[in-house]
């Protein structure tokens, strides 16, 4: 057999020492997300040193333990403030924000729909499971109605949040929703939103197959997966089903690619129009 | 390591470890090809970090030709490598970036 060479991405922007195997639980998706962010950014050749990774608490919220870029383990909800204050500082470095469905929506809902209202450059990777996983099983602002949760054993009552919608009404350029299972789509939103110069979220609907999963018995983490595979179409797809067969089913793609100007580069302008001209004291 | 082993016996408790039966007493001994994630492409397609394998059955159930098989235990391995078309699925869905499936070039 012919000698196969190949530079993995691993070798390049994984913390090796740090404790592996990872935290995550068996079929978790968080990984392979993980996996599609390391790609994209090594597919754009970044420097390890000028890219930032922050996130708030949550299980998605653990990836900036095992990346070698300059990461940031904030406060729950609170990782978009951080990135905005390392944006506003730093404007050349490149942020991107890891969160999950509870740590942006719920605790993080303002800080999220005004870096949104703002367009300040940041790439917010949204990991939707679903339920809090990390604090065992909470019902979250996109448990789907009538699902169960360790605090609703009797069915969820609460309409659901749709994150892109939400993004889309607040203002953000770049709004797309893909699935863990479509990784190379995943990787290719996760390259365009970090490219994109404004407010860039890139929705990722994970399964949880230990806590969601079991409490709602969906199956194990491959079902899981089979699952999202056939519920989470392309948007055209999706327009061409009639009401009844929308059910159950999301629509996948870029909903939204828009250039506004940018929240640091107006500051910027502000800071130059306010500075005295020579000869002036 | 109390248990002792037959002339020529080998078991293979992990990855890098294996236990020789000399006879006398059972003995340890680190292979010293010592794997790591990086991957040894020499024998196989696909290779897997057991070490960090964590059995959820996503790179079996996604192989597009079957390559793949799972034990009883649930671990992977790699049942028929000439069927690898090298599609980097398995390496693409594995969570735990035990799996790499090496592309041709």
């Amino acid at each position: 057999m012919s000698k196969i060479k190949q530079k993995h991405i691993h070798n390049k922007y994984l913390r090796q020492k740090k404790k592996f195997p990872h935290v995550w639980c068996p079929g978790c998706s968080n990984g392979i997300v993980m996996g599609a962010i390391m790609r994209a950014v090594g597919e754009l050749e970044w420097r390890r040193t000028n890219t930032t990774m922050v996130s708030g608490i949550g299980c998605s919220s653990r990836m900036p333990v095992y990346v070698d870029f300059n990461t940031l383990h904030s406060l729950h909800g609170r990782a978009i403030a951080y990135a905005t204050g390392i944006k506003m500082y730093k404007p050349k470095m490149d942020v991107m924000v890891v969160t999950g469905d509870g740590d942006a929506t719920a605790i993080g809902g303002n800080h999220f729909i005004h870096a949104a209202r703002r367009n300040i450059n940041l790439t917010v990777i949204l990991i939707n499971n679903n339920i809090y996983g990390m604090t065992g099983g909470q019902y979250s602002p996109t448990t789907p109605t009538g699902d169960k949760a360790t605090t609703t054993p009797y069915g969820n009552l609460d309409p659901t949040f749709d994150i892109c919608e939400l993004a889309m009404g607040a203002g953000a350029t770049f709004v797309a929703r893909t699935s863990a299972y479509h990784a190379v789509e995943t990787q290719s939103f996760i390259k365009q939103g970090l490219e994109h110069k404004g407010f860039a979220l890139i929705e990722v609907i994970s399964a949880c197959p230990v806590i969601y999963g079991k409490l709602n018995k969906k199956g194990d983490a491959s079902k899981m997966m089979r699952q999202m595979k056939e519920n989470i179409i392309p948007v055209k797809s999706f327009e061409a089903l009639t009401e009844n067969e929308r059910e159950n089913k999301l629509k996948r793609g870029i909903f939204r690619k828009e250039i506004k100007p940018e929240y640091t580069a107006v500051y910027d302008k502000l800071i130059d129009s306010l500075k005295p001209e020579d000869g002036e004291k | 390591m109390s248990k002792t082993l037959k002339n020529g016996e080998v078991e293979k408790l992990k990855t890098g470890t294996v236990i020789h039966g000399d006879g006398s007493a059972a003995k340890m001994e680190v292979e010293e090809t010592e794997v790591k994630s990086e991957g040894d492409y020499r024998e196989s397609p696909v290779y897997i970090y057991h070490d960090w394998c964590k059995k959820c059955g996503i790179c079996v159930s996604f192989c597009p030709t079957g390559t793949l098989a799972s034990k009883p235990d649930g671990s992977p391995y790699v049942k028929h490598p000439e069927k690898c078309i090298h599609c980097e699925m398995c390496d693409r869905l594995c969570p735990d970036f035990a799996i790499t499936g090496a592309k041709e070039k």
